[in-house]
């Protein structure tokens, strides 16, 4: 059976991540901000699902799954919060909170 | 009996702790018989003392409560040391300030700081007892220290004035020179003789010094400048004028009869030192005629009534001063005690026109008060008298016994002796000038003054004290004991010439007063009329410039360099730091957006800058 090779996997990974740091920097949409986020984590997560394939060790995946775990609960306070956010601001644009400037 | 000494300072003290514990908040019902009734123990204490122990015929006694502090071979105790001297001293500030208290129940009755006032006097008053019972310079000294500070806070009593804080300040600091000066005095004893328990000192220093030795002339010396501090001599008499701005028992206590007598006690207690250096010794009678004929002029052309009785006080510590000079122990402390009775008299007479007249102090607003203020008259009548020497009051018998001893001093006696005289003579110019304006001429008072002011407990004290001021010159001070080897020349014989002109010449002052004041023969304004009086009339009132002198001498060239020294280098070094601390707050402070994608974005930046870096090295 032909394996995939350490090369692709790290690149799509790379990519995903990049699209979702992307996502992250120029959305004002703190909802796409938060999924752009999710879209990180799972980047790193493939990333040491490919490497843990690599060399054969069970690290790697015990990695995912406590990444999936934080994912989450990140989720669950995130969500909690711009809630919260929109509430009190009846709206989920993220450039209104800057009220903490020095 | 005796061993209940310790009680003296200790009711006091128990009456200060009582009410400042309380935060001054006591009622005066219960705040005025503490404040009072604690000196009124203390009183009844050293009454039995003093007569147990003169009954003893011992010459001393010593009572050690306990041991202060032991360093090495340095280990002064709470001990009391009771004599002649300190016996005399106890009884007249338990007893005139027992008097004092009494009569500030009734004077400072619609004061709202009425517990505050009496937690000070009380304080006043164990810190002064202190001073005169401790049987070493370093009990003295916290005594001394003590009684400085209740004075600072007394004449600041009224301190929403900025006037009197001032006052108060200037007080602290003038003393605080002398208070210098007797520390280096105390540590000079300490360092050359190894103790400063006072009666070891006075045997070491006649068993190692020689008649007029470096040493003893330094310790003298230092010591001296310690009591012209207190005492508001020659050259720092200047605050005791000003010290006039607090209540007028405090004057009357503090500032006439009691604290600024401390100079004196001290040389009088260390006598023995002064005569081991008579260089300094005859500095001392000189510093207190030069003091008593300055302070005598200036108190002529004062209008405030207490500056005037201030200004006498000022020239009264000149004479004790001059007997101290002259070697007349026992007179100085004959006249300190005296002088107590009446110059007390004086002010809480004061303190009763003052107060009648609703707080006027000038006496030209005064004037034909005799009828309205009877207490106040006979009393100012009486002490006025005993100030200026009246035959047979109290202040004749001790005057005489100070000029006389100033006569009977070789060489320099002559002259001393006749400024003296020209002392007493201003002494009556200024007194009756005080008393005739006051008392009779036409009334230019404003106010309605329907009848004077003070139920028993303020005109009780006054009559005690005239009855005192007037028969105070019988008692006898029993300090021989104390002052045994100093006094040589107690017989010495004088003509009855001289003694007429003692009598003599205080009553011309007053003659020439009623001449001036009452009679209105001779008139002020014509006297007043030539630019030369006029002049020496302003030169006199500002107390001979010593306040104008003073201020160019020392406090502009010291506030001058205050000034300059606020920029100083190592003020830049931190005004440095600060400001750049400030510059890179400025900077730093740009980067905080308060925008979430700009952090997430220098986040970024930070992480490709380091990997980056991580790559290429």
């Amino acid at each position: 059976m032909e394996t995939i090779p350490v090369e692709h996997g790290l690149i799509l990974a790379g990519i995903l991540f990049c699209l979702g740091l992307i996502g992250v920097l120029t959305r004002r949409n703190i909802v796409f901000v938060l999924m752009s986020l999710e879209v990180m984590l799972n980047a790193s997560g493939l990333a040491f699902i490919v490497a843990a394939t690599r060399w054969g060790h069970a690290e790697g995946q015990v990695m995912f799954l406590m990444i999936l775990t934080l994912a989450a609960a990140e989720v669950a306070v995130g969500l909690g919060l711009i809630i919260q956010m929109f509430r009190r601001y009846q709206t989920v644009d993220i450039s209104v909170l800057s009220e903490m400037k020095g | 009996m005796l061993e209940l000494i310790w009680l003296l300072p200790t009711f006091p003290l128990l009456g200060f702790l009582a009410l400042v514990l309380t935060g001054g908040t006591l009622p005066k019902q219960i705040a005025g018989p503490i404040g009072a009734g604690s000196i009124g123990l203390s009183f009844a204490v050293a009454a039995l003392i003093a007569m147990e122990f003169i009954g003893s015929g011992e010459d001393y006694f010593v009572y050690e409560a306990w041991t202060w502090m032991s360093v090495g071979s340095f280990s002064p105790g709470f001990t009391f040391y009771l004599d002649g001297l300190s016996t005399v001293m106890m009884l007249v500030i338990t007893g005139v300030g027992f008097l004092i208290h009494l009569y500030a129940t009734g004077y400072m009755a619609d004061d709202p700081s009425f517990a505050r006032f009496f937690s000070y006097m009380n304080l006043f008053v164990a810190a002064m007892l202190m001073l005169v019972l401790g049987d070493n310079l370093v009990l003295l000294y916290l005594g001394w220290e003590g009684v400085g500070l209740c004075s600072y806070l007394l004449i600041g009593f009224w301190y929403t004035n900025p006037a009197n804080g001032y006052a108060a300040r200037k007080a602290f600091v003038v003393t605080r020179i002398g208070d210098t000066s007797m520390a280096i005095g105390l540590f000079l004893l300490f360092a050359q003789l190894g103790t400063l328990n006072i009666q070891d000192l006075m045997h070491a220093a006649e068993g190692e010094w020689e008649v007029g030795s470096g040493y003893a002339v330094a310790a003298a010396l230092l010591l001296l400048g310690g009591a012209v501090g207190k005492s508001a001599q020659l050259p720092l008499q200047t605050w005791l004028p000003d010290a006039m701005a607090g209540p007028t028992p405090i004057s009357a206590l503090i500032h006439a009869a009691t604290m600024v007598t401390a100079g004196v006690y001290l040389i009088a207690r260390t006598h023995i030192l002064f005569e081991l250096a008579p260089s300094v010794q005859l500095l001392v009678a000189w510093i207190g005629l030069a003091t008593l004929l300055i302070s005598g002029f200036t108190a002529m052309t004062q209008s405030d009534i207490k500056r005037v009785l201030a200004y006498s006080t000022v020239s009264q510590i000149g004479y004790m001063f001059l007997g101290l000079g002259v070697g007349a122990w026992s007179a100085s402390v004959f006249h300190l005690m005296t002088h107590a009775f009446f110059k007390a008299l004086l002010f809480l007479a004061s303190g009763t026109v003052i107060l009648s007249l609703h707080h006027e102090q000038n006496i030209f607003k005064m004037g034909a008060l005799r009828k309205v203020l009877p207490v106040s008259f006979a009393s100012f009548l009486i002490g006025s008298l005993a100030l200026t020497a009246f035959p047979f009051t109290s202040g004749y018998f001790s005057k005489d016994e100070i000029l006389l001893g100033a006569l009977a001093v070789e060489g320099v006696g002559t002259w001393l002796w006749l400024g003296g005289l020209i002392g007493a003579f201003f002494t009556g110019i200024y007194t009756f000038r005080l008393f005739f304006i006051v008392f009779f001429g036409e009334s230019n008072v404003k106010h309605h003054v329907d009848k004077e002011v003070g139920g028993w407990h303020m005109n009780g004290p006054l009559i005690i004290l005239m009855i005192l001021a007037l028969v105070g010159g019988f008692i006898h001070v029993p300090v021989e004991a104390v002052f045994s080897h100093g006094e040589a020349h107690d017989e010495h014989h004088v003509s009855g010439l001289i003694h007429g002109i003692m009598i003599a010449v205080p009553l011309i002052g007053i003659g020439i007063s009623y001449l001036f004041f009452m009679s209105k023969t001779f008139s002020v304004e014509k006297l007043m009329a030539s630019g030369m009086a006029q002049s020496l009339h302003k030169f006199w009132l500002g107390g001979w410039g010593f306040d104008t002198l003073y201020n160019t001498l020392f406090v502009n060239p010291f506030l001058f360099l205050a000034r300059i020294n606020r920029k100083d280098l190592i003020d830049r070094f931190y005004a440095l730091i600060v400001a750049l601390s400030q510059a890179a707050n400025g900077m730093i402070v740009r980067t905080q957006t308060g925008s979430l994608r700009w952090y997430a974005l220098t986040l970024v930046a930070g992480l490709v800058f380091i990997v980056t870096l991580g790559a290429l090295l």
